[in-house]
C-alpha cells in the first residue's frame, strides 16, 4: 500500500475508534483535551535521569486504553513509523554521558544509558496520549473543545474544513498517482517534466472548485459562522476525572512511587 | 523537521506556543479586517491540496531518491501570509493530531519552524520584493515573471528551511534534552537542509510556475509590478538578498566554528531523517538549572539503603536506584495486570451480549 493510500484508511481507522462507544468515548472533549495535555506536560518534565520516576505515568495511558478498549497494538502499528525516530534521538545519549550512576554487580549503568530510556519513553508516553485523545475524541468535538477554549473561530473552521477535504484530495491524488504508474512502469516518482503540471492541474480544478464551494454554502446560509457538535455542558463526573487525573499527575512527579514501592520490598 | 514532545522542555514549549498564537491572533484579526470569509473554503482546499501534495513524491533526476513539496512558500505565494500561515498551522494540526508527525506539545514550536519562516519571512523578505521588482525586465514580462518565480521559490525554501533547521536546534539546546554539543548538531542540521531546501525549492517553484501559466491572477503579487511601478529596485533586491545570506551564513559558520568534530555525528547520523538522530547540548557548558535535581540528589542520598550499589560522583544523578528499579518492576506489572483485567471484563461483556 503507498503512502497516500496508507494516509486515507488511517484516517478511516481514526474516525471509527472515535466512533465507539465507552465511558472514556463519553467524558467531555474539552476535559479529555486539559488532561492529555497535563499528562504531556508532566512526562516531560520528569528529570533525564528520573527513570524510576516516569514509570508510573505508564498507567494512564494503559488505564485509558483499557478503559475505552481501544487495542494497544493499534497505537504502535499507528506509531510505527515514528516511534523509532523518538527512540533514535537519544542513541547517543550513552556514547556522550559516561558518567557511572549506579553498579550492578559487574554491569555498570551509565548517565547516558539513564537518559537514553528515559527519552524514549517520554517519546512513547506523549504519542501515546495523543493517540488516545484522537481515538476517542471525533473531530467535531474536538473543535467544539477548542472553541470552548476560544481559539478563534476562523482557525476552528479552517481546522474541520480542511479535515473533511483531506479525505477528498487524498483519493483525488491517489487516483491521479496510480494513473501516473500504470503509465510509467518502473519509475520511482513524478518525472521532472510533470513536477509542475501534475500537482498543478489539480491544483487549478481545486481552486475552482472551492469557489463553487464558497458560493454554495453562502445559498446554504453561511455568513461566516460555523455549528460544531452539540457538546453536552460538562457533568460532575467530568470534572471529578480532570481533579483526579491532575491530583494523580502532581503526585506522580513530586513522589517517586516506584522508588518507594520498591523501597518497601528491598528494607 | 518535526519536532517531537520529548525534545522540548515544557518552558520551551509553552514560550513557541505564546508566539505561535500570537500571530494566530493577529492573521485572524487582519484577515478578518480584510472580511476575507469567502477566503475560508479555498484556504481549506489548499491545504488539503498541500497536505495530499506533500506525500506526492517527485523524482529528482541523476539520483535515486525523491523530493517533496514546500507547504510553506507555495500557500504564502497563493493565499497570501496570513493566510498561509493560519493553513499551515491547521495542516500541522491534522499532521499532530491524526498521523502523529510532531508532538502535541511541540506543536506551537512545529508551527513556528515551518509556518512563520515559510509564511512571513519568505514572502515579505523574499516572494513579495522579487515579484514587485523590476528585475530581469530585459527578457520580456513573462520571462522576467517565471525566472522571478524561481528565484523566489528556491531563495524563498533554502532560507525557510534553514531558519526552520536553526530554530530547532536553539529550541532543543534551550530545552537541554541530549547530550550532542550546539555546534556538532548545527553544522550536520544546516547543511542537510540546505540541500532539502533546494530540492523542494526547485519543486515549488515547478508548481508555481505551472498555475502562472494557465492562471497568473492566482498568484500574489503578480500584477503588482504595474501598481508599485517597481517599487523594489534591482539595488534593494540585492541589498535584501545580501542581508539574507548574511543571515543565513553567519548562522552556518557559528555552527562550523563550534564544531571540532563532526565525525561522532557521521557515526549515528542519518541523512533522512537527519537532526532526529543525535541532538542536544551539555547542559555544564549551557547552565541549565539543576536545583531540583540537586535537592533530589540529596534527598536520594539520605534514603539510600545499599552501600553496595552507591551512587558514584555525580551531582545530577537522581532517581535510578535499586528500588526504583525494583519499583518500577512492580509498577510493569501492575500495568500488565490491568490490560490482563481490561480483557476479561470485556470478554465477559462479549459473554454476556450473546
Amino acid at each position: 500500500m503507498d503512502q497516500l493510500s496508507q494516509a486515507q484508511s488511517e484516517l478511516r481507522e481514526m474516525d471509527a475508534l472515535a466512533g465507539m462507544d465507552s465511558p472514556v468515548h463519553r467524558l467531555h472533549p474539552l476535559c479529555k483535551l486539559l488532561v492529555t495535555v497535563g499528562y504531556i506536560v508532566t512526562v516531560v518534565s520528569f528529570s533525564k535521569y528520573d527513570f524510576s520516576g516516569l514509570v508510573v505515568m505508564v498507567l494512564y495511558p494503559v488505564l485509558l486504553f483499557q478503559t475505552a478498549g481501544i487495542p494497544v497494538r493499534l497505537c504502535f502499528y499507528k506509531l510505527r513509523i515514528v516511534l523509532p525516530l523518538v527512540c533514535a534521538v537519544g542513541l547517543a545519549n550513552p556514547f556522550l554521558d559516561r558518567i557511572p550512576l549506579l553498579r550492578l554487580g559487574g554491569l555498570t549503568i551509565t548517565g547516558g544509558m539513564v537518559s537514553m530510556v528515559t527519552l524514549m519513553l517520554k517519546g512513547c508516553f506523549s504519542l501515546m496520549a495523543s493517540f488516545l485523545l484522537i481515538a476517542t475524541t471525533s473531530i467535531d468535538s474536538l473543535c467544539a473543545a477548542l472553541r470552548k477554549l476560544h481559539v478563534p473561530e476562523m482557525l476552528v473552521t479552517l481546522l474541520l474544513l480542511t479535515y473533511r477535504y483531506i479525505g477528498v484530495m487524498l483519493e483525488q491524488v491517489a487516483v491521479m498517482t496510480q494513473a501516473y504508474k500504470l503509465r510509467a512502469p518502473g519509475q520511482k516518482g513524478i518525472h521532472i517534466s510533470a513536477w509542475g503540471s501534475f500537482l498543478g492541474q489539480l491544483l487549478l480544478r481545486s481552486m475552482d472548485r472551492a469557489e463553487e464551494l464558497y458560493n454554495s454554502m453562502r445559498l446554504q446560509g453561511f455568513r461566516g459562522d460555523f455549528f460544531y457538535a452539540d457538546v453536552p455542558a460538562c457533568t460532575g463526573a467530568d470534572v471529578g476525572y480532570v481533579l483526579a487525573c491532575a491530583a494523580a499527575f502532581v503526585c506522580a512527579r513530586a513522589v517517586n512511587l516506584p522508588a518507594l514501592l520498591g523501597s518497601l520490598v528491598v528494607r | 523537521m518535526h519536532m517531537a514532545d520529548a525534545l522540548l522542555a515544557p518552558a520551551v514549549a509553552a514560550t513557541m506556543y505564546a508566539a505561535s498564537a500570537v500571530t494566530v491572533g493577529t492573521c485572524v484579526k487582519s484577515l478578518k479586517k480584510e472580511e476575507n470569509m469567502e477566503k475560508l473554503p479555498t484556504m481549506a482546499v489548499a491545504s488539503a491540496l498541500v497536505f495530499a501534495g506533500q506525500m506526492i513524491n517527485y523524482t529528482i533526476p541523476g539520483t535515486g531518491s525523491s523530493g517533496h513539496l514546500c507547504g510553506g512558500m507555495m500557500l504564502s505565494a497563493l493565499l497570501g501570509p496570513q493566510a498561509g500561515f493560519l493553513s499551515m498551522v491547521v495542516i500541522l494540526t491534522i499532521q499532530c493530531l491524526f498521523f502523529a508527525d510532531g508532538g502535541l506539545m511541540a506543536l506551537g514550536a512545529n508551527c513556528w519552524n515551518m509556518a512563520f519562516y515559510g509564511c512571513f519571512v519568505g514572502y515579505y523578505l523574499l516572494w513579495r520584493p522579487i515579484m514587485r521588482s523590476s528585475l530581469f525586465a530585459k527578457l520580456g514580462s513573462k520571462a522576467a515573471g517565471r525566472v522571478k518565480i524561481m528565484l523566489a521559490s528556491v531563495l524563498g525554501c533554502v532560507l525557510t528551511l534553514q531558519l526552520g533547521a536553526f530554530s530547532v536546534v536553539l529550541e532543543t539546546a534551550a530545552s537541554g534534552i541530549t547530550e550532542l554539543p550546539f555546534g556538532v548538531f548545527v553544522g550536520i542540521m544546516q547543511p542537510i537542509h540546505l540541500a532539502i531546501g533546494l530540492v523542494e525549492g526547485l519543486i515549488t517553484s515547478a508548481v508555481l510556475l505551472f498555475v502562472y501559466e494557465a492562471r497568473p491572477e492566482l498568484l500574489m503579487d503578480m500584477n503588482a509590478q504595474n501598481a508599485s511601478g517597481g517599487r523594489f529596485s534591482l539595488k534593494a533586491t540585492i541589498v535584501i538578498l545580501a542581508v539574507v545570506t548574511a543571515l543565513v551564513g553567519g548562522a552556518l559558520s557559528l555552527g562550523a566554528s563550534g564544531n571540532p568534530d563532526g565525525l561522532e555525528w557521521s557515526l549515528f547520523g542519518n541523512a533522512e531523517s537527519g537532526y532526529s538522530e543525535n541532538m542536544g547540548l551539555d547542559e555544564e557548558h549551557y547552565g541549565i538549572a539543576s536545583g531540583a535535581a540537586d535537592a533530589a540528589a540529596a534527598i536520594q542520598e539520605k534514603t539510600a539503603f545499599l552501600p553496595d550499589y552507591a551512587f558514584a560522583d555525580s551531582d545530577s544523578a537522581v532517581g535510578t536506584s535499586v528500588s526504583g528499579l525494583i519499583g518500577s518492576g512492580i509498577v510493569a506489572g501492575v500495568a500488565v495486570l490491568v490490560c490482563m483485567a481490561g480483557g476479561f471484563f470485556r470478554k465477559k461483556k462479549v459473554a454476556a451480549k450473546a
